[in-house]
């Protein structure tokens, strides 16, 4: 499948902003169902510099400042993305999850050794008791690895409510536990902080849902938004997307824009500023079949 | 070692005599066997000469000149009254030369291999990759700094200033219980220490050969001249502190000082274009080397920790693009885990196939298991302490814990056990401070420094030795029964005989253009002129009044007395306005609401918080000022001159020190008119004092000439008196004092340097100064406020403002000079405006939020 991905994000100031300096992760990055065939990033007003490079993780990543007083901030990003229908293996051939522990814990592989990275507490995510007790059902001695993540993916989309409301970004997973609302970011960071509570390694993913317009209307520009989901790593089989949002394992319609521990790596544009007063943001998604 | 009947041996009622080291620590200065280590024999001998008193004599000298130099030590990291002075012992810690040399070369080793570690960490990482490392060690490392993976430092140089925490075991050798990598601190008052002590003991320390210290300095600064990536000939480096909330800022400002370097905090330098700069008076100034005191993670807002308010925002983007060089480069602080101090023997065979000469005290990371098992079985004999941050939280001594406790912090560590490691306690060496006049022994830890130095390192000879009654409480900053020595290294033939001052004023070579002054300094300056001219106008005016109370109070003049002190306050304030006091009793009550005004601490507006916000603007600029003018600001303190709550009941103490800090203001004032250059900086301080005086002027005119009295003539006298101007008037008009004359002396004579118009002369000199678009042919509005007020006064006629009206109120005279005065907060609100508005701080932008589902 090929997408093309339109990502608008507009800040609007009260008071003139003299200066500002940004960081955006807006490129989809390459993995092994996934090529970014064009991208382009456009800012406006026009950024005084504007630069690019590979962060820790692989992802690629602009820098910008603007240094004339502005009111208004529009970073426009535009990706052509080809997109495969991801190979899972059937759940039940995947190792038990005590293996995919003891290989992250103590990791003797090359890429054991990597993943182990997210095995530990990052800025938003820090393993918790009760998100442990939280997952235990679903990962008895033995069970294959995939199978007990899915169980705990399922029980997640069934527990919660998706509630664009409840929460903000730096809501901590501690009240997306105990208010069992949230969106697709907490629902990524709870099950990531579920599974590093147990011991294994996990990454937060960023990206995008191809959605369908409801039946009968034309899908509207604009309407998509930015998605979020994670990976859990196996050995053998490598990192495995679940989308808890959904209750699915990650397919073509997600395409990946990049990963890191938690939503603090990769987080679509950050910044910081001088001046401004009051500041709104607004986020234009499209997602169309390319 | 000395055998017992020598001359070694201590002899009894001797300054040793009573001096007893405890059993089981190592003695600096005495053997077990009661005699002096050898290093210690000609010194001590001449101690002995000294005797007690000559040594509490000099101890005090110490004391005293540390209390002069301001030396400080920030306890609680708030700004005035917590700074703690510096506690100096007189007796400094002789190494001898041999054993220097040993040690020396063991701290090169260990710094070496420290630049090549972090150097792998953040290029290739083999040393996680070959197993000598458990990946774990980065990974649940928050000091790891993801984003400065990669980023190539000029000369692989990581570490360009090194400070190692080292004791005394009690087997007589060092170990490293600390590593400083970030922005060590200590090096400063190390200097400040070397310059006391030297003057204190002058003779031993030219006899004993005591090895220089600036050197060093000079090294450091070669070096950090070395790494710009351009502008190789004259880069601009600059000294980053955390301000002066921060622990150590007496020794940020003194340090760069001493280096000749411009102290910024985060908030003076920019990122534009990729580039850093310097804000100042004079526009932006590039900036090519950051000497930085602050830590890694607090170094840049948007892409190290976003809470960060010292920090520089794009300055990783700057550093990544190689704009500027930062020392220690960013990402040094890794190395300060104490969890590397379990695999640094392994690392240095893996990196420098050799073995680590200088051995850290014994730890054990929790991360490993084998380790873990060991902190299970034995946790009453070790010290639990953060693996990763170093100070986020105090050490766990495990003989202090019972059964309940211990299962408790064992289970904890279970938890997570790689963020904890465990380490065997030193028994640290003694050493004899000086208690009264006796010698007592504390326990001592060694601060050594090294810094880069043509491709290798060089150490500082000598360093920064801390001392503690406690062994325990052998705390990481200065608290109660804590102190510092100096250290001698003993060389065995004279050191090259240059004065330590002479080579310290040769390592400052300022290369300031004359507009590269930082903004946020000018605003302080300004504001420490007015300060030291309100506390100047405060006490002439509190003489004036206590003039007029020691002599015999006529009926009369007890209105007067009355008026003038009411005159403290703004008007219909003060407690004397309504009430009607029967003479006694007012008396009183207008001595108490002296003292009140002078020593209340919350006495808005009063003597008190006066000299504290002066001493408040003073400390933030205090590179700025001369060591000189320094003094006097520490002796301008009322605990200092009066201290005794007796004495502050007495109107004759209390007058002695109106005139002692009479002296010292003036003083201070003769300093900044004929040692300041005449530069922005001084500038901004005199107009800040012309504006506070010509004001003062203007309010003390309001309140005391606006109404008819019948005591005009002896009210009239008090003005001059407060203004300063009786000699001058004295010396025009004889003595016939009448209010036309008055007036025109105090507010429109230009030639009077205490008069309004002299003072709006001078701001018009100096607003001709400030930088500006030459080339633009209007006024600044700043010119145009003093011109108008300059206009006003010429044009005034005196005789009019004197009549009164059907109420004795003088309506013309209360206007002229509410005028006169909006003006110059005018004029004063405009400069801040236009040169010292800080731009706001900077902040983070909102975060957007994925929402997607289907």
């Amino acid at each position: 499948m090929k997408y093309l991905v339109q990502h608008t994000t507009t800040y609007t100031y009260s008071e003139t902003v003299p200066l500002c300096h940004n960081q955006a992760h807006l490129t989809p990055r390459d993995h092994s169902w996934q090529r970014c065939l064009e991208h382009d990033l456009r800012v406006a007003p026009e950024p005084a510099l504007l630069e690019e490079w590979s962060d820790y993780f692989g992802n690629r990543v602009h820098f910008f400042s603007l240094e004339l007083p502005h009111q208004r901030l529009i970073v426009h990003s535009r990706s052509l993305v080809e997109v495969e229908e991801p190979a899972y293996p059937p759940a039940a051939a995947t190792p038990g999850w005590e293996e995919a522990r003891r290989a992250v814990q103590d990791p003797q592989q090359s890429d054991a050794r990597i993943a182990s990275q997210f095995a530990f507490d990052s800025p938003y995510i820090h393993r918790l008791e009760t998100a442990l007790s939280y997952a235990r059902p679903s990962f008895p001695p033995g069970r294959p690895l995939l199978e007990a993540a899915l169980d705990l993916t399922a029980r997640i989309a069934s527990d919660f409510r998706y509630d664009p409301v409840a929460t903000c970004v730096n809501t901590p997973t501690e009240e997306v536990l105990a208010k069992r609302r949230g969106v697709c970011q907490d629902f990524a960071h709870l099950q990531i902080t579920c599974l590093r509570s147990l011991g294994l390694a996990a990454r937060y993913v960023s990206g995008y849902l191809l959605t369908d317009p409801p039946p009968g209307q034309p899908k509207l520009i604009g309407a998509d938004a930015s998605h979020a989901w994670l990976s859990v790593f196996c050995p053998s089989f490598g990192w495995l997307d679940l989308d808890p949002t959904n209750n699915q394992l990650a397919k073509a319609r997600h395409v990946t824009l990049a990963w890191g521990r938690d939503y603090g790596d990769v987080c679509p544009v950050k910044g910081v500023l001088i001046g401004g007063g009051h500041h709104t943001l607004s986020v234009a998604v499209d997602v169309t079949p390319a | 070692m000395s055998t017992p009947g020598t001359a070694d041996v201590i002899a009894n009622g001797s300054l040793f005599s009573t001096y007893a080291p405890p059993q089981g620590a190592y003695d600096e200065v005495v053997t077990a066997d009661g005699s002096f280590r050898p290093q210690w024999r000609q010194f001590a001998a001449a101690l002995e000469s000294l005797g007690p008193q000559g040594l509490g004599q000099r101890w005090e000298q110490a004391r005293r000149m540390l209390r002069e130099n301001g030396v400080t030590y920030n306890v609680h990291a708030a700004p005035r009254g917590t700074d703690r002075p510096w506690e100096l012992d007189p007796l400094p810690l002789l190494l001898e030369r041999s054993e220097w040399t040993s040690l020396a070369d063991a701290v090169v080793q260990r710094v070496s291999l420290l630049n090549q570690l972090v150097t792998d960490l953040y290029g290739p990482q083999t040393l996680v990759s070959s197993g000598v490392l458990p990946a774990s060690f980065l990974y649940a490392n928050r000091g790891f700094l993801l984003p400065c993976h990669r980023t190539r430092v000029p000369q692989d140089l990581y570490l360009h200033l090194y400070a190692g925490h080292l004791a005394r075991g009690a087997d007589g050798k060092w170990v490293v219980l600390a590593d400083r990598t970030q922005g060590p601190t200590g090096a400063g008052y190390a200097v400040e220490n070397r310059i006391v002590i030297s003057r204190t003991l002058p003779n031993d320390f030219h006899e004993l050969h005591v090895e220089r210290l600036a050197p060093f300095f000079i090294a450091l600064r070669d070096t950090l001249l070395s790494l710009s990536h351009r502008n190789r000939d004259n880069p601009r480096v600059v000294l980053l502190s955390p301000g002066p909330r921060s622990a150590t800022y007496f020794e940020d400002s003194y340090l760069a000082r001493y280096l000749g370097y411009t102290l910024v905090e985060g908030g003076d330098l920019t990122v534009r274009g990729g580039k850093v700069f310097l804000k100042t008076l004079g526009g932006l100034v590039p900036v090519d080397v950051i000497l930085r005191r602050i830590h890694d993670l607090d170094s840049d807002p948007l892409e190290l920790r976003a809470e960060s308010s010292i920090g520089v925002p794009g300055l990783v983007q700057a550093v990544r693009d190689r704009q500027v060089v930062v020392a220690n480069a960013l990402g040094s602080g890794i190395l300060e885990a104490p969890a590397l101090l379990a695999f640094l023997p392994a690392i240095c065979r893996h990196l420098r196939s050799e073995d680590l000469r200088l051995p850290s005290a014994l730890t054990w990371w929790c991360g490993r298991a084998e380790d873990l098992r060991y902190v299970e079985q034995h946790l009453e004999r070790l010290i639990i302490r953060p693996a990763f941050l170093y100070r986020s939280s105090l050490p766990i001594l495990g003989w202090r814990l019972n059964q309940e406790e211990r299962e408790r912090v064992l289970a904890e560590i279970r938890e997570q056990p790689e963020l904890y490691v465990a380490q065997a306690p030193v028994i640290r060496s003694t050493a004899p401070v000086v208690s009264g006049s006796s010698l007592q022994p504390w326990h001592v830890g060694l601060r050594v420094f090294a810094c880069a130095s043509q491709g290798g390192y060089r150490i500082m000879p000598g360093g920064l030795s801390r001392v503690s009654e406690s062994a325990e409480k052998f705390g990481e900053s200065m608290s109660a029964g804590q102190g510092s020595k100096d250290v001698w290294v003993l060389s065995d033939t004279p050191v090259e005989s240059v004065s330590l001052l002479k080579t310290a004023s040769a390592a400052v070579e300022v290369r300031r253009s004359p507009f590269d002054l930082p903004s946020r300094v000018a605003d302080n300056l300004f504001w420490l002129g007015r300060h030291v001219e309100r506390a100047e106008s405060i006490v002439r005016h509190l003489r004036s009044a206590l003039v007029r109370m020691t002599t015999d109070v006529a009926p009369g003049g007890l209105r007067e007395l009355k008026l003038l002190i009411s005159a403290l306050s703004e008007p219909g304030e003060s407690k004397f306005d309504a009430v009607d006091y029967v003479q006694e009793d007012l008396l009183d009550e207008l001595s108490q609401e002296i003292r009140d005004f002078l020593f209340s601490e919350n006495r808005p507006g009063g003597f008190y918080q006066t000299l504290t916000s002066l001493h408040g603007t003073a400390g933030i600029v205090r590179d700025r000022i001369s060591v000189d003018s320094w003094r006097i600001i520490n002796q301008l303190d009322l605990d200092i001159l009066l201290p005794s709550p007796l004495a502050r009941q007495r109107l004759g103490d209390v007058s002695l020190l109106l005139n002692q800090m009479l002296n010292l203001l003036s003083a201070f004032s003769g300093l900044a008119t004929e040692s300041m250059t005449r530069g922005l900086g001084w500038r901004f301080l005199d107009m800040g004092r012309r504006i506070e005086r010509a004001l003062n002027t203007l309010t003390i005119a309001g309140r005391v000439l606006t109404r008819e009295h019948p005591e005009m003539t002896s009210l009239l006298e008090a003005v001059l008196e407060i203004a300063d101007s009786s000699m001058t008037y004295r010396y025009r008009y004889l003595t016939t004092l009448q209010l036309a004359p008055v007036l025109d002396l105090l507010l429109v004579d230009e030639t009077n340097p205490r008069a309004v118009g002299y003072q709006l002369a001078a701001l018009a000199e100096h607003m001709r100064g400030l930088p500006g678009d030459s080339t633009e042919p209007m006024r600044t509005p700043e010119q145009r406020v003093v011109l108008a007020a300059q206009s006003m006064l010429r044009l005034t006629d005196v005789e009019g403002l004197c009549t009164a009206d059907a109420f004795g109120v003088r309506t013309h005279l209360v206007r002229f000079l509410e005028q006169l005065s909006a003006h110059l907060w005018h004029l004063s609100d405009t400069l801040t405006q236009t040169y010292l508005m800080h731009t706001a701080n900077s902040r983070q932008l909102g975060l957007p939020s994925p929402v997607a589902w289907s």
